[in-house]
């Protein structure tokens, strides 16, 4: 065995070889079954794409790096279903690119913060957390009411999320702009915008200027449809697992 | 022998050991004051020094800028030094001193501004990370030839350990990092993998960035310099080997214990812990490869406190590896997950392990490579292995207090069966243990400077090597 290992020791692509080898084995074992999607990712009804706004507001969270203190990740235990809600399925991430679990509760789990707290809630908490939570020790966000969010490569966005994946169709990558501004504005038609995601697309004027589309209607769109698109009503783990 | 003695590549070396110390000081104070914005909102900064965008400067700088560095410093020194032969092709190997800090430079400034793929420990967008491939690539290579070339039949142990940290990290790089940029001229990018495969994906590479970069890596460094501090061989060469395969094999499969009850599926979480359990077996194996190349000198033990501080992160590693592994069980990781019993536990490796070794290594450096007898002051090395080690325990006690008593809050039921307390009522008590985790963190930003200082001292003053050799004929 030691003579053995001495060939290993006297011959460096060799000992490089079988540290590949060695290392290999176990991330192949744990990740490669895991493309295969229909026994990862349970069937749910109600998943869809981020609309164009959302994931604008999407991208601000990560260039916040808002997952470094807030997980996206309810645990099946009793106090944090009872706390934050149904636990978060496979599903539920699966236009999340990346995933955004995080790995650190600085502040509460936000995987089911949509629809929780009011849109002035959100803005007026966003822009001093202390006004509303004195013992609060999350950051000011003020800035993001005065910044214009940055639609001008919204379709490039929306391109690049098809090529690696996403159901984007060719009307949605067409019209992101439109939908944005729909979504984001209350006085528009957002009639194509419903065709196109879902009646339950929320369109509001987020921030309530409505002079101007800015980062904080962006990234409240995203954080009000945190957990809403999943119809956990007719959830069952059972029947989903039968109808394989 | 000594007028055979080759030359070596030692103008590298240096540069990189000045790099380790400037990242270091940067990375600590860094750390130091996110910690006070948790204790202190108000010194959060809108929109750049904001703790969500300060994060991953503190991370990326003391992980890979000072671990980095220090790395490349000691892998350099002693694949040169085991194989007898200088290290391969001087341009490439300066090549990897400045594309190295360029990549640090170009993601540090990213963070600040808010360019990131949010991916913990793989926060540089594309661009960035396409560099470092370049610069990785070859380091690769430089080390590779600078084996090839060596004089010596055997490769030593501590090369075995530098070249599976590289190759590693080349391939975890890679794979996680897969991702597609919205155009050219775009920082943004959208990664190839979502939800599940992407959790497991950057888990994976997050938990080997520990096992290859802080461990691998580290242990490499420990396998020369222990011994030649010691001046006694390795413990055992037989249990080198096992400590080396099954590190190595078994590391890599703990990623999903980052994901335990999450969607992750349940089999991999299982495996993900059962291998983690696992590890804590190769672990203490080198930890005792380690401190038992004392035998037969543990009197050197008592006034060299470089030794000393090789010792300490020996421990240190023994305690968080014990550590790991019990946090990995399901049952603990209920309690310990999202609180911040992880961050203590993350900065006993880092601080204790990662750092100490280090700075053992470094003082062992120092002299060696600015031709000088002995570092400035001895005395200075025993403060700051001091002023370190309190800042340490201060560090990871109030994070476990912190962790547990958060944890427990969060699944604390009054009477009537409704949770107790509030989330935000559980942040509020946490006030007092994130100022004395500021206060440790002050404490080893303290001793980091002493040792700045001691360094200093040396290059500029320290006596040079050559009157020693003259006072130890003259003692013989």
């Amino acid at each position: 065995m030691l003579d053995k290992h001495k060939k290993l020791e006297k011959n460096s692509m060799l000992l490089l070889l079988f540290t590949v080898i060695a290392v290999s084995i176990g991330g192949l074992v744990e990740v490669i079954p895991l493309f295969r999607m229909d026994v990862t990712i349970e069937k749910v009804e109600g998943m869809r794409p981020y609309t164009p706004l959302e994931l604008m507001g999407q991208n601000i969270y990560i260039r916040e790096n808002c997952s470094s203190c807030h997980s996206q990740q309810i645990r099946p235990l009793r106090d944090e279903v009872e706390r934050y809600g149904h636990y978060s399925l496979a599903a539920e991430s699966m236009y999340d690119r990346p995933f955004l679990w995080g790995s650190k509760r600085t502040g509460p789990d936000l995987a089911r913060v949509g629809g929780k707290f009011s849109d002035e809630w959100h803005v007026a908490h966003l822009k001093n957390p202390r006004e509303l939570v004195p013992e609060s020790i999350m950051p000011s966000y003020a800035f993001l009411a005065n910044r214009g969010v940055d639609l001008r490569k919204i379709r490039s966005h929306l391109k690049s999320l098809r090529t690696v994946g996403v159901p984007y169709t060719d009307e949605m990558i067409e019209q992101a702009y439109n939908d944005a501004m729909a979504q984001g504005r209350a006085d528009g038609d957002a009639s194509g915008l419903r065709a196109r995601y879902g009646d339950k697309v929320i369109t509001r004027d987020f921030d309530g200027q409505r002079e101007m589309l800015s980062e904080m209607d962006a990234l409240v769109a995203y954080l009000q449809v945190l957990g809403t698109m999943a119809d956990l009503r007719h959830y069952n783990p059972d029947i989903a697992e039968m109808k394989e | 022998m000594d007028t055979q003695k080759p030359q070596y590549n030692d103008d590298i070396v240096r540069l990189f050991t000045i790099a380790t110390l400037f990242w270091g000081i940067a990375g600590f104070a860094v750390g130091l004051l996110i910690a006070l914005q948790l204790a202190f909102p108000d010194l959060n900064f809108e929109p750049y020094l904001t703790f969500g965008r300060l994060r991953p400067v503190h991370t990326s700088a003391v992980i890979f800028a000072f671990g980095g560095n220090a790395l490349f410093a000691t892998s350099y020194f002693v694949v040169q030094r085991t194989c007898q032969a200088r290290l391969w092709n001087d341009t490439l190997a300066f090549f990897t001193f400045w594309g190295y800090q360029t990549f640090i430079v170009i993601a540090a400034l990213g963070y600040l501004a808010g360019v990131t793929q949010g991916k913990e420990y793989a926060e540089p967008e594309w661009y960035a990370d396409l560099w470092l491939t370049v610069v990785w690539v070859a380091y690769l290579i430089v080390f590779l030839m600078t084996l090839a070339k060596r004089k010596e039949p055997h490769i030593y142990v501590a090369n075995w350990f530098y070249l599976a940290f590289i190759v590693t990290v080349a391939i975890l790089h890679l794979v996680n990092n897969l991702s597609l940029p919205v155009g050219l001229a775009e920082a943004k990018s959208y990664s190839a993998y979502a939800g599940v495969q992407s959790a497991m994906i950057q888990w994976w590479y997050g938990h080997n960035a520990v096992g290859f970069f802080l461990t691998a890596g580290f242990l490499g460094m420990m396998y020369y310099f222990v011994p030649k501090q010691a001046g006694r061989p390795v413990y055992s060469y037989r249990l080198s080997i096992l400590h080396f395969w099954s590190l190595i094999f078994i590391y890599i499969w703990a990623g999903p214990h980052h994901l335990h009850y999450t969607a992750l599926p349940d089999w991999a979480q299982t495996l993900g812990m059962t291998f983690s359990i696992m590890l804590w077996m190769p672990s203490w194996g080198g930890m005792i490869n380690g401190l038992m190349t004392l035998s037969g000198a543990w009197h050197k033990l008592r006034d060299d406190p470089i030794l000393q501080f090789m010792i300490v992160a020996l421990s240190f590693y023994g305690m968080s590896t014990f550590e790991g592994p019990l946090m990995s069980i399901k049952a603990v990781n209920a309690l310990s997950h999202y609180t911040d019993w992880t961050i203590g536990h993350v900065h006993s490796g880092a601080l204790g392990w990662v750092g100490f070794i280090t700075f053992g290594a470094l003082y062992y450096l120092v002299p060696v490579l600015w031709d000088k007898k002995e570092m400035y002051s001895k005395k200075l090395i025993s403060v700051h292995l001091w002023v370190a080690t309190i800042g340490i325990v201060l560090y990871m006690v109030s994070m476990w207090f912190a962790g547990i008593l958060q944890g427990l809050q969060w699944r604390t039921y009054d009477d009537m069966g409704f949770l107790q307390y509030s989330f935000v009522e559980t942040v509020a008590n946490l006030h007092i243990y994130y100022i004395i985790r500021a206060l440790g963190g002050l404490l080893y930003l303290g001793g980091a400077l002493v040792m700045i200082y001691n360094v200093v001292k040396t290059v500029k003053d320290g006596a040079p090597v050559r009157a020693a050799l003259q006072g130890a004929a003259h003692a013989g």
